[in-house]
């Protein structure tokens, strides 16, 4: 079973192998080309809280931000969240700036780059009154939705945020364990 | 609408953190103020009331440091290119702090309007006055505006920021096309995507 079945690009896997496996093995990541590819990632999250934040590499604050993100799935993994770390980096930068990145970050969260070019239609039908500046989270829990413009300031905020969403309600640490500005 | 979707944020009890800045600036109607902001090409100050005889202007927010700047940076260039001769001049102005964003400084402006031969002016907004004033929000930001300084179409230059070929829309070549039919532009308004203003501390 690999770990992250969606949708992996058939193509993408040897070219990331070449590219990644010689050295240091980045983390493996999903290209998702079009807004459907998302939203049925959101579907398959199921009865999950699916935690999930909008990034690049090129937006400082994001990058500041996504230890606290896993910080987030390691803590609130056996409640049933999962942390989708959505980025809108570049394709044509993928070798150049993507993958070592990921390679020196070394994220255990799931990542996407998702890549459909179309802002103006994708992003107010994530939400509306998004003007599509990142970093934004949005939480999926079944129907319900929830979204969080900007940055955490610390943990302790985004757990405030993801708690209502999570089955029994609880706050696993409600510490600011790490502010959200430890990013390298 | 607007602050009922807040006021439903708040009371199931989530915390907005960051600024969805309420929208300030132009809307499309209204007449843009003159300004005067040094060019980085060739250290003059320019201003609208500069361009004798255009038809209209094409007002870009832009900036040195942003990955989507740089990518609509020769579409950019084209625009100038383009629509020049017809009338409609490029004007970039750069409204990010370099206190926050070296790459952005004035000498850096100048290295990199030099270094890609910008064909049009890149001014300086120095004291961060004038992007505020358009509502600006993005790099890059475009507003075109008629010859009476009307501003006659805001948002984005086209739907791909990094695949231009399989555009579809093309908002500002279509915008600026009309206005030279002497039509109303089919689309006003789209989102600006790119990086966010870098605004002074």
């Amino acid at each position: 079973m690999p770990m992250y079945p969606y949708r992996f690009s058939r193509l993408l896997i040897p070219l990331l192998c070449l590219l990644a496996c010689s050295a240091a093995k980045a983390q493996e990541f999903a290209v998702y080309d079009s807004l459907p590819q998302l939203t049925s990632r959101f579907h398959e999250a199921g009865e999950a809280t699916l935690v999930v934040n909008f990034w690049a590499t090129w937006c400082k604050p994001c990058v500041e931000e996504l230890p606290c993100f896993e910080q987030l799935r390691e803590q609130y993994a056996d409640k049933n969240v999962q942390v989708l770390l959505v980025s809108l980096d570049f394709k044509s930068q993928l070798e150049k700036k993507f993958i070592p990145f990921l390679k020196a970050q070394r994220l255990k969260s799931e990542v996407v780059l998702f890549a459909d070019q179309d802002a103006n239609t994708w992003i107010p039908s994530i939400y509306e009154e998004w003007d599509g500046a990142i970093p934004v989270t949005l939480i999926v829990k079944g129907r319900q939705r929830a979204f969080n413009l900007g940055k955490f300031e610390n943990y302790s905020d985004l757990e405030a945020f993801v708690v209502p969403y999570v089955s029994d309600g609880k706050a696993v640490s409600f510490k600011n364990l790490i502010n959200c500005n430890s990013g390298k | 609408m607007k602050s009922l979707v807040y006021a439903a944020f708040v009371l199931s009890g989530i915390i907005l953190l960051a600024s969805a800045p309420a929208p300030s600036g132009y809307i499309v109607g209204d007449k843009a103020d003159d300004f005067s902001l040094k060019n980085s090409v060739d250290g003059k100050m320019v201003s609208l009331s500069d361009y004798q005889g255009v038809k209209g202007y094409i007002i870009v927010f832009t900036c040195n440091h942003c990955p989507y700047a740089q990518l609509y940076e020769q579409r950019i260039i084209d625009l100038h290119n383009k629509y020049n001769a017809l009338g409609f001049p490029v004007i970039a102005i750069n409204p990010n702090s370099p206190a926050i964003v070296e790459e952005d400084s004035y000498e850096e402006m100048q290295k990199r309007a030099k270094q890609k031969r910008y064909p049009f002016a890149y001014l300086f907004d120095e004291e961060q006055a004038v992007y505020p004033k358009f509502g600006a929000t993005r790099t890059p930001h475009v507003f075109v505006l008629d010859s009476s300084r009307v501003v006659r179409y805001i948002g984005a230059i086209d739907d791909n920021p990094e695949l231009p070929e399989i555009a579809k829309n093309h908002w500002v070549v279509s915008a600026v096309d009309a206005l030279l039919r002497g039509d109303k532009p089919a689309t006003e308004f789209t989102r600006a995507i790119g990086c966010t203003v870098k605004k002074k501390p």
